[in-house]
């Protein structure tokens, strides 16, 4: 063969390979509404950037028939290539081919990326569209799967590792997206659970679609699997490339610094506020009003609302921001919120992205329901999360930070380097009515007008303790700030903390209360 | 301590006005256990029934066997008593906390 035939035949074993699944595939996949693996990669990477590797795996299964049937692939497309500039590792299960399904050379093409990410130390990202297990590999599959878990862990803190469900991802396949930093989903494509309605309805006589055991919608409102929640693919890739503007490479790095920008809200916490402390407002309002260009991307939006996470821009440098919602059920924190807010601090904490603490909350959320939840493990999370982070902390404290949702708010006492009040403030041990009702517990039951003497205790209380001045007596707190001057105060202790030192006790791990 | 009058939250004797989430309107009322009430812990299938009504039964008796997730499981009494209704039948299917058998303690 000559130099130029073995070119042609490269370029036909290539066509061979890249087609997938084949045609009547391929139209089964866009009837489905989904884009195929190769389309994904496409839209998702900066244009041309894609660069595929191990294009010519084959498995070696041979029963069941195995040994006479060819995969391209082997039902995964994996490479390297950049979004908006910034390099990755990516792979894609290909669905068109054997649905995706995972057999040991499929695993291993996965696994090779993710050795590769790691020892490049790029940011990876997992497409999953596969029907589970290969079963015919038997054993071999599960071994797949178990590798590729082994890796999501030991890559975890060093690179983002980032999962996007577009298809189903069932069985034992969850567990990778579960371990990963981030879990994307799409309205009617992604489908993830343990076992399927098919496996509760006989073994259990209890019947449900798929959508609403694990659809998109659920695991973005319900169950807190999912973090971003996009109604298509293509409104899903672009909330990935946001993303990764957001987020170092790698856990040696710090995000990249954008051109900083004022935020386009101005002036306007005045506004936001209400008169009443008692009257919420929208926390995203006052993040907003900070962060360069009014620029927040939302993590986690539709679960646990009560309290808000994501990133932001603040004199163009990334800063994760954790804020309290008076918008739903008071900002309280709970189970969900502390899970919530916990393991988007250790994200911050591991890849090197300060964090700012907007708090305004009455406390932890009463209840048997909770108690029996496991608040107390839960809410502990918090506490650990903040207390370990060792990047700049900088809280602000808004209205109410009452009891122990103060302390878990990243106070002084959990290590933040700043702490900064409104005089809008109210650091106590608990509100002025539960608080005036024990102090003065006999003094309003002997009363001939407990009513009145209430009201008065009430009132005396908030007087005398319903502001920042008690704590700022005590230095808890550095400096009771005007409100319009917070974004200034951000940006200056920002300015001073380009250098903090933090180190904690040398030790293997901690031991989170998980 | 907490009281919901639509969209208010009170937390320590304070009221706040706020929006309420699904999943606090639908939490469960807490209601404490009965003891003369025997559940199902699990969903599944009742195999065999071991006690007929008006039976006297001492704790650790075996009353029926309850399948699930592939395992035929032995459901003890933790009462003494009197089998006083047995609310299955064998080869019913059951789900999470139905009730199984009524005791007179």
């Amino acid at each position: 063969m000559s130099f130029k035939q073995r070119i042609l035949e490269f370029f036909k074993l290539k066509s061979k390979v890249t087609e997938g699944g084949g045609e009547q595939a391929i139209q089964k996949q866009m009837a489905m509404g989904k884009m195929t693996a190769r389309q994904r990669i496409n839209e998702l990477l900066d244009n041309g950037s894609f660069h595929e590797y191990d294009l010519f795996v084959e498995h070696k299964a041979e029963d069941f028939g195995m040994d006479k049937k060819f995969l391209a692939g082997d039902g995964v497309i994996t490479g390297t290539g950049s979004i908006m500039g910034f390099p990755v590792c990516i792979y894609a299960q290909d669905f068109t081919v054997a649905g995706g399904s995972l057999g040991i050379a499929h695993a291993r093409k996965i696994t090779k990326i993710m050795d590769h990410a790691l020892r490049l130390g790029l940011p990876l990202i997992g497409i999953n569209d596969s029907g589970g297990a290969r079963i015919q590999e038997g054993v071999n599959s599960l071994a797949g799967y178990g590798e590729i878990f082994f890796r999501n862990t030991r890559a975890s803190g060093v690179i983002p590792q980032i999962s996007v469900v577009l298809g189903p991802c069932a069985g034992g396949a969850v567990y990778s997206p579960a371990l990963t930093d981030f879990v994307f989903v799409v309205d009617k494509i992604s489908k993830m659970f343990i076992t399927g309605p098919e496996v509760i309805k006989t073994v259990l006589g209890e019947e449900i679609s798929m959508e609403d055991l694990g659809g998109a919608k659920v695991q973005a409102e319900v169950s807190g699997n999912a973090h971003f929640y996009a109604e298509s693919e293509k409104e899903c890739f672009e909330q990935i490339k946001k993303l990764v503007t957001f987020i170092p490479w790698n856990n040696q790095k710090r995000a990249d610094k954008f051109p900083p920008k004022s935020p386009r809200i101005n002036n306007l916490i005045d506004k936001i506020m209400p008169k009443d402390a008692k009257q919420p407002y929208d926390i995203r309002d006052v993040i907003r009003a900070l962060c360069d260009d009014s620029d927040f991307l939302e993590v986690q939006e539709h679960w646990a609302q009560n309290i808000v996470i994501g990133f932001v821009r603040i004199n163009g440098e990334t800063v994760g921001v954790i804020g309290n919602q008076p918008l739903v059920l008071a900002g309280v924190l709970d189970v969900d919120s502390s899970d919530k807010a916990a393991r988007f601090i250790r994200f911050c904490d591991a890849f090197n992205i300060p964090l700012l603490t907007l708090v305004d909350l009455p406390g932890y959320l009463p209840g048997v329901d909770q108690e029996h939840a496991g608040v107390i493990r839960h809410g502990a999370k918090i506490l650990y999360a903040y207390s370990e982070a060792s990047v700049l902390k900088i809280t602000v404290i808004l209205r109410k930070a009452y009891g122990g949702g103060y302390i878990a708010m990243c106070s002084r006492h959990l290590g933040a380097d700043f702490v900064f009040a409104w005089p809008t403030a109210e650091i106590a041990v608990m509100g002025p009515e539960g608080a005036a009702n024990i102090i003065f517990k006999s003094e309003i039951a002997n009363a001939s007008n407990p009513d009145e003497v209430r009201k008065e205790k009430v009132q005396e209380y908030t007087q005398k303790f319903a502001n920042p001045y008690k704590a700022a007596a005590n230095g808890y707190i550095d400096a009771v700030i005007n409100p319009e001057e917070t974004r200034d105060y951000i940006i200056h202790s920002m300015y001073l903390s380009q250098n903090k030192v933090d180190n904690l006790p040398k030790k293997k791990h901690g031991i989170p209360p998980f | 301590m907490i009281d919901i009058n639509k969209n208010k939250i009170v937390i320590d004797d304070s009221v706040y006005e706020t929006n309420l989430t699904k999943k606090f309107l639908n939490r469960k009322k807490y209601t404490p256990k009965d003891d003369s009430l025997v559940c199902a812990y699990i969903p599944g299938t009742i195999r065999q029934i071991f006690v007929r009504e008006g039976q006297k039964i001492s704790k650790g008796e075996s009353l029926l066997i309850l399948e699930a997730m592939k395992m035929k499981n032995e459901i003890k009494a933790e009462n003494s008593g009197i089998v006083k209704r047995i609310a299955v039948k064998e080869n019913q299917l059951v789900s999470k906390n139905e009730l199984l058998i009524e005791l007179s303690l």
